[in-house]
């Protein structure tokens, strides 16, 4: 039997859950109530009075080739964010892996990016995008490349794919690290002697070992991508040109406090949550037990 | 199938150096235990024979090939791991068959050759599981298994057994020396249990502190330990050490309490005077009839194993406590003075110096 803790005092609990259970109730259980009702309310062009419409809502946005489009664009995104970002910090904790001198500075500095917020990142990649003199772009131009994110689509999502991967980096690059060393040497040697080459132990050991790893961190980079990049596709794109870089989640902007469809907006965020509410059923259920080899 | 020579094999680790520089020539086919306590280095010496760790000196020849730069994987050697190094992810077939997939076998000759070493492990039934689903004893047999397939020059055991339980500890090392009996394929095995060197080994290497102190049969490391270190490490319970005075013409020893045993008919001359460390192991003592003892042992404790009698006493003095044992059981009461005797050729002197076994 595990000996509990019991209060003596009937109300301290209460008192202690109070703050925690307060904030959930204001910022999470009463605007998602809010949500959940108005998707099911149509306002009128004044915003006078609303009416009780069902699920109408849901069956415009299901029926609305733009919010199709945005689900496309947004799988796309979140893809691509995930698998650049996950690669790349992979990389980068296996080579830090190796490092033996001055590893904890090396570890400390790719952590930095962590610490910065996603418009902020996004406005940093902005500037090196910048089609009038950001350093990549003279770097491109030199190559004759020709970049314009401003007017083309698919550059513009380049962007905004490459400065939010660059973000979650650190946060991927920690863990991969954490479970590169969690992998008992020995495993490795074993390998070796068995005669498989670097290449091949990364590949047939290291890698399905890290599976868990891999697993967690997919569910969460793509949480990531699908919410939190709001700030970077806000301060580099506003979702353009031409909606090409408009993930769902700012389209429930757009549409919510630009386009002032309250009815609309809310529907789909119930539709992103539901989506979250599925991702973390499968973070929880997954990870809890661990990826089984 | 290989003769496998070590030849002044040195490692450091930074300024800090592990082995001092160890010799030796292992034959064709021959089971070597390394033996020791932890720390001795035997592990690091192991390591470096299987190429996982770099020498800092000396050579590593396998067959006839010097295989100081050569990668583990070139070496033709197998090597089973304390934790046996299972790969999780991959079921025992899989495991088996990793090593002759890299070597670009075909899949039938793996196949055959898979199913070959199951049959002599008596895995046959477990192929299709994965590690985590085996016990103890059939992880340790896949771990075999994975060397075997492999047919190398050399199998390398670190502590295998170590991770198992008493009773299946003792099976195991029955099958291992079986296996070794048919394959007849060059072993190194290194553990810390005297009893798993003694019952595999065709020869010891017992390691004190980076050094080989030792190189011999298990019955030589045991009837005529070179050091005093060895006299110590092997037999249990660890043999009785006293602090004596060779007598001036070298044909009796004088313990603390003015106890005298003559070393019989030869003596030893040479070292006539000198102060020695005299070794005596526990089995070796016999009761005897009181005007016939050498010894009286004033006895303290007594335990019965039923197969054999401990008995802890002392001399007399202080720091002369002793262990006998006895087979059978004995009842003695405490306080009494037990007569006993040893036979001459039983008493082991080292000097008191450097430990080094003293001879004629």
């Amino acid at each position: 039997m595990q000996k509990r803790v019991t209060f003596r005092n009937l109300w301290l609990p209460y008192l202690l859950l109070a703050p925690q259970v307060t904030i959930t109730l204001i910022f999470f259980i009463w605007p998602a109530s809010q949500a959940l009702y108005q998707s099911v309310l149509m306002e009128d062009a004044f915003g006078l009075k609303s009416e009780f419409v069902w699920l109408e809502n849901f069956e415009a946005i299901f029926t609305d080739s733009n919010y199709l489009a945005s689900m496309k664009t947004t799988a796309i995104f979140t893809v691509s964010t995930t698998l650049l970002s996950l690669s790349t910090s992979l990389f980068f904790a296996v080579k830090a892996d190796r490092v033996i001198r001055g590893a904890s500075v090396y570890k400390a500095i790719m952590l930095w990016p962590y610490a910065i917020a996603p418009a902020i990142a996004g406005v940093l990649w902005l500037f090196m995008f910048n089609p009038g003199n950001g350093i990549i772009m003279l770097a491109l131009e030199h190559l004759a490349y020709n970049w314009n994110h401003v007017l083309n689509g698919d550059q513009a999502m380049v962007l905004v794919v490459i400065a939010s991967a660059w973000n979650q980096i650190a946060y991927n690059f920690i863990f991969f690290l954490a479970g590169l060393q969690m992998i008992q040497q020995s495993y490795i040697e074993a390998a070796a002697m068995d005669g498989a080459g670097p290449t091949r132990r990364f590949w047939t050991i290291i890698f399905p070992l890290l599976s868990p790893t891999t697993f967690f961190l997919i569910v969460v980079n793509i949480v990531f991508a699908f919410f939190s990049t709001f700030g970077v596709i806000h301060a580099v794109t506003e979702g353009g040109p031409y909606q090409a870089t408009e993930i769902l989640v700012y389209k429930v902007f757009r549409d919510g406090f630009v386009g002032l469809d309250l009815g609309g907006s809310a529907a789909q965020s119930v539709i992103l949550m539901a989506i979250v509410i599925s991702l973390t059923f499968i973070q929880f259920r997954y990870v809890e037990r661990r990826v089984e080899y | 199938m290989a003769h496998v020579s070590l030849q002044g094999v040195r490692k450091s680790f930074d300024s800090l150096e592990i082995l001092h520089g160890i010799d030796c020539e292992i034959e064709d086919g021959e089971f070597i235990v390394i033996l020791g306590p932890s720390g001795c280095g035997k592990s690091t010496l192991l390591r470096v024979i299987a190429g996982l760790e770099t020498l800092s000196g000396g050579t590593v020849t396998i067959g006839e090939k010097i295989v100081n730069e050569l990668e583990p994987a070139d070496r033709d050697i197998a090597m089973v791991f304390q934790n046996y190094a299972l790969y999780p992810h991959m079921t025992v077939y899989k495991n088996m068959a990793y090593s002759l997939k890299i070597r670009g076998l075909s899949k039938t000759e793996i196949e055959q050759r898979v199913q070959d070493a199951a049959k002599i492990l008596e895995l046959g039934d477990l192929l299709h599981r994965k590690p985590r689903q085996l016990s103890g004893g059939q992880r340790q047999r896949v771990a075999m298994g994975r060397c075997i397939v492999r047919e190398p020059k050399v199998f390398l055991f670190d502590e295998p057994l170590s991770n198992l339980d008493a009773k299946l500890r003792v099976q195991m090392r029955f099958e291992l020396r079986q296996l070794h009996e048919s394959l007849k394929i060059t072993s190194i095995y290194v553990t810390h249990d005297q009893v798993e060197a003694m019952t595999l080994a065709d020869r010891l290497i017992v390691m004190d502190g980076g050094n080989a102190a030792q190189i011999g049969s298990p019955l030589e490391v045991y009837e005529q330990p070179m050091t005093k270190f060895v006299a110590g490490f092997i037999g249990s319970p660890a043999i009785n050490f006293f602090n004596g005075k060779m007598s001036g013409d070298g044909s009796q020893v004088e313990l603390v309490d003015s106890t005298c045993l003559s070393l019989g008919k030869n003596g030893l001359k040479k070292h006539g005077g000198s102060e020695v460390t005299l070794g005596i192991r526990p089995e070796d003592f016999k009761v005897v009839e009181d005007d016939q003892a050498m010894i009286h042992l004033q006895v303290d404790m007594v335990e019965t194993l039923g197969a054999d009698t401990l008995i802890h006493g002392h001399l007399g003095k202080i720091d002369t406590d002793f262990i006998v044992r006895l087979s059978g059981t004995h009842h003695l009461k405490r306080g009494i003075k037990l007569p006993l005797s040893v036979s001459p050729e039983k008493l082991h002197f080292f000097e008191s110096q450097n430990g080094n076994r003293i001879q004629n």
